[in-house]
């Protein structure tokens, strides 16, 4: 298992290597450049000419680009254009951010998606599942940033059960230590913080699990409309054993296997998904970073976080690999 | 059976390793609540704004974002009365300078502390102002947008940098005065002093945390821990911190303040990028204010009781007109008959937001130099046809550039603004052919630099009350923008500049816009837009200004 791990590791440096080169040379072919974007109003030529020249980008495309790859190499991914501080520590900074609304939206998805979809099989062309199927498809049909605003204007403004917007209240006054506000409020005591926090999550988290509920449902409702027709189910329920015995054992745990495959791509589309609600919400994570460095035409930013994003979609891959070997024995003996 | 027990065990050794990693966790992490903070006295305001403050010195700054936290730490020399662009005693309770306008005298208010506690005085002002010329690196000195707009050069200019230092020496005659020494004389002074780049900093913090260090990483740029973290000020509120993984800029009352002390304990600025989230952060009462409301929101905000606060307009759109690609365009009559053309009226009416005005000439009104007897061009169809067949440009076809994906206090909705124009023109029979163009995707690069179009749309906020800033910076020299090299009207516009006295100064500058608008018309000027922030009623005392310098001192909350 373990050399597995490491070979697949590995694969992944050739990989992150081209798409660097490939998004060195993307971003530096885009129109304007940061030195415009950094001097806005009062950008003349000869400001904008003397920018690029400190910054070193008047020299050539191959120059800059190994002076990057040296930096990158010993950890330093460079400043941000935008806030001037270092990107690692920026996305140290809003990587909780991300993970927690992640997370949340992940938790709602699945714990919500698996059992309406197995529930959808069973009763299937019921009501039940009828109301199931036409929700999952406007689920996937309606953009995220609509469904935020949407959210935002019954539960925030008109209702005022939750905060429109942010990851805390400002006058809160809480002690941040790890960056995930409610753990951090848990592990400081400060129990208002922590709960404050979670209020907080309660919209944007809705928002973002939106479409991989919608498609969680919809693939473990068709996973085990399959399973239920197999050979060893019929097997199973011949030998007379107890019908929740067949459902956990036979069906569900067999039907989940693309499921997890559907979760693990859809982790990786969280990130996609979280640059919009994130932008909705005001959530100060990496989404919000990507969006702001897009627009600012933040090249060291730009770099580290794609970069970044190309090597977390490598590593939920692999855990999807690995999440088979666990719930498939077959996959690990072979 | 062994197999389940196996499992259930395997199962209680993960509980308990989590537990017991999250007992050590919440061990080590202590709450730091009240640390920092006043009472309750006063209250706090929170006010949304779009983005974050590049650094908190204010010499390495230029934008808006980082002014405003800025303005309320930091004082200048000279500062503007509340709600105008009009001089004004700030850390000097008075100025003068010799004729020549080359020695400037400020005699200083007395009993100002910096928030770490030492005396401002001459010897503090001097320091300041030998900072800024003597600095170091090119990396810092390409930062320095203001100063070097306004001193022009520094004692030995590095990277790209090559104008002659304005800045000669400065004195501290005594505790309460500083004379300033400069080579020449320029137009921008007195009032450049006001601008918030050149606030004084205590030069105890500013030697302490090693201000002048900007170091360049790879393509950036990394400042000290004064620019950072000990901002060091006189002004009415200090710096509280900044909360990155929360977005909010905090500030307290300095309650050693030397003037009228603030009456909020807090002002929290909290980082909004979305103009929609901020709406609805003031609608659910979690903000209490946010600045540049979009135009199209002002009326439901106000139906909603919220305070909408236009501020008066201190900036100019203009339609540019570059003769190099077309020699049509070199004919002054033409550019007259795309004047007559234009339905300005009607733009500032229907597209602009309330509070906008057609501009006459290339400055605001509140500008010295602003003349009332420029020439007119009032929308008249008939004329433009009449002065094209004379110019025999009957068939002229032009390329209109304009920006996308931006909005700027002069320009909210450049699409729109170009539609509307370019079907003025179409009426009087010129062929337009718009070009949109991202505004941070090369459309700066494209009429700027390359002069790729023959209209296009841009503006201008003005930085602080003086015509140079305005029409020295459009037409003083040639440039790619507007593709025409006449000496005559670059000599007419420096020796304006070059005059000392206040009310020739002005003069000279009203000559410079009737000749602008009569003789070269090189440009059409469109109209003044004046942008706004919002409040709730809670809120008192936030008086717009119109070069965006709102001080939050004087404000109170309910």
């Amino acid at each position: 298992m373990l050399r597995f791990v490491v070979r697949r590791l590995l694969q992944a440096v050739p990989t992150l290597l081209v798409l660097s080169i490939l998004l060195f040379a993307w971003l530096r072919s885009l129109p304007g450049g940061p030195a415009t974007a950094m001097l806005g109003d009062k950008a003349t030529p000869a400001k904008i000419a003397q920018l690029n020249q400190v910054l070193g980008l008047d020299q050539p495309i191959y120059l800059q680009y190994l002076r990057f790859l040296r930096r990158v190499l010993t950890g330093d991914f460079g400043n941000s254009l935008v806030s001037g501080d270092p990107v690692v520590e920026e996305i140290g900074r809003a990587f909780p951010a991300t993970i927690e609304l992640s997370v949340v939206a992940l938790i709602i998805a699945v714990g919500l998606g698996i059992p309406l979809g197995y529930l959808a099989a069973r009763y299937r062309g019921r009501m039940l599942d009828n109301v199931t199927v036409v929700g999952t498809l406007v689920g996937v049909a309606v953009p995220v940033f609509f469904l935020g605003y949407l959210l935002k204007y019954v539960f925030a403004n008109t209702l005022g059960w939750f905060p429109p917007s942010g990851r805390q209240a400002v006058d809160i006054d809480a002690t941040h230590v790890t960056g995930f506000f409610v753990l951090d409020g848990m592990m400081t005591g400060e129990w208002d913080a922590a709960w404050d926090a979670l209020v907080h999550l309660v919209l944007p988290g809705l928002a973002l699990a939106t479409i991989p509920l919608a498609v969680i449902v919809r693939i473990t409702r068709a996973s085990v409309l399959d399973v239920v027709n197999e050979d060893y189910v019929r097997t199973a329920n011949a030998k007379g054993l107890a019908p929740g015995t067949i459902r956990g054992r036979h069906v569900l745990r067999n039907a989940l296997l693309p499921v997890s495959t559907t979760i693990g791509l859809q982790t990786g589309l969280l990130l996609a998904g979280a640059v919009l609600t994130e932008k909705v919400f005001n959530w100060g994570g990496l989404g919000s970073l990507l969006a702001e460095g897009i627009d600012r035409k933040d090249y060291p930013r730009l770099q580290a976080l794609i970069l970044l994003a190309a090597f977390v979609y490598v590593v939920v891959n692999l855990l999807v690999d690995i999440s088979y070997a666990i719930i498939d024995p077959r996959v690990r003996v072979r | 059976m062994v197999h389940t027990r196996t499992a259930r065990w395997r199962r209680l050794a993960v509980i308990g390793v989590t537990a017991a990693v999250a007992l050590s966790l919440s061990a080590c992490a202590q709450s730091q609540r009240g640390a920092g903070g006043s009472g309750n006295v006063g209250g706090t305001m929170v006010f949304g704004v779009a983005g974050a403050p590049k650094n908190f010195d204010p010499i390495f700054n230029d934008d808006g974002e980082s002014f405003r936290p800025i303005r309320q730490m930091y004082e200048t020399l000279v500062t503007y009365k509340p709600g105008t662009a009009d001089l004004a005693p700030g850390l000097a309770k008075s100025w003068e300078s010799t004729p020549d306008g080359k020695t400037w005298t400020f005699h200083l208010q007395q009993g100002v502390k910096f928030h770490d506690g030492t005396p401002f005085n001459a010897a503090a002002v001097c320091f300041n102002f030998d900072r800024w010329f003597n600095m170091k690196g090119a990396a810092a000195q390409s930062q320095m947008i203001y100063y070097g707009d306004v001193f022009e050069g520094f004692a030995h200019n590095e990277g790209d940098t090559t104008g002659q230092p304005l800045y000669k020496s400065c004195e501290a005659k005594d505790d309460g005065t500083a004379v300033i020494n400069l080579n020449k004389y320029k137009g921008a002074l007195p009032a450049a002093f006001g601008l918030t780049s050149l606030s004084i900093s205590s030069p105890d913090a500013l030697k302490k945390y090693d201000a002048d260090k900007v170091t360049q990483s790879g393509d950036s740029f990394e400042y000290s821990s004064y620019a950072t973290e000990h901002p060091t000020g006189t002004g009415p509120f200090k710096f509280g911190g900044f909360d990155k993984a929360n977005g909010t800029i905090t500030l307290v009352r300095n309650d050693d303040y030397w003037g009228q002390k603030a009456k909020l304990d807090k002002v929290i600025f909290k980082i909004i990028p979305d103009e929609n989230a901020r709406k609805q952060e003031l609608r659910s009462g979690t903000i209490d204010g946010y600045d540049y409301p979009s135009p199209a929101d002002y009326k439901s905000l106000k139906d909603d009781g919220f305070n909408v606060a236009v501020r008066p307009a201190f900036n100019i759109l203009y339609l540019g007109i570059n003769q190099k690609n077309n020699p049509a365009l070199r004919d002054l009559r033409v550019r007259q008959a795309i004047a007559y053309a234009l339905d300005r009226d009607s733009l500032v009416r229907n597209k602009l937001p309330e509070g906008a005005t057609v501009a006459t000439q290339f400055m605001p009104k509140a500008v010295a130099g602003y003349a009332d007897d420029v020439q007119q061009y009032p929308h008249d169809v008939n004329k433009a046809k009449q002065l094209l067949a004379e110019a025999g440009a009957s068939n002229l076809t032009l390329q209109f550039y304009y920006p996308t994906e931006v909005t700027r206090p002069y320009m909210p909705n450049p699409q729109e603004i170009a539609t509307v124009l370019a079907e003025s023109l179409k009426e009087a029979g010129i062929n337009v052919q718009l070009v949109p163009r991202p505004w941070n995707g090369g459309y700066k690069d494209d009429v700027q630099k390359a002069g790729k179009q023959d209209l296009h749309l841009l503006g201008w906020t003005g930085d602080y009350n003086d015509a140079g800033n305005f029409v020295g910076t459009f037409f003083g020299r040639e440039k790619a923008e507007f593709g025409f090299n006449d000496p005559s009207l670059f000599a007419e516009i420096a020796a304006a500049d070059g005059t000392v006295d206040p009310a020739q100064h002005a003069a000279a500058y009203q000559q410079v816009s009737r000749d602008l608008m009569s003789r070269y018309l090189p440009a059409i000027p469109i109209s003044n837009s004046p942008p706004a922030f919002v409040v709730n009623k809670k809120i008192h005392g936030l008086v717009p200004s119109p070069l965006t310098d709102e001080r939050w001192g004087p404000v109170s909350k309910d």
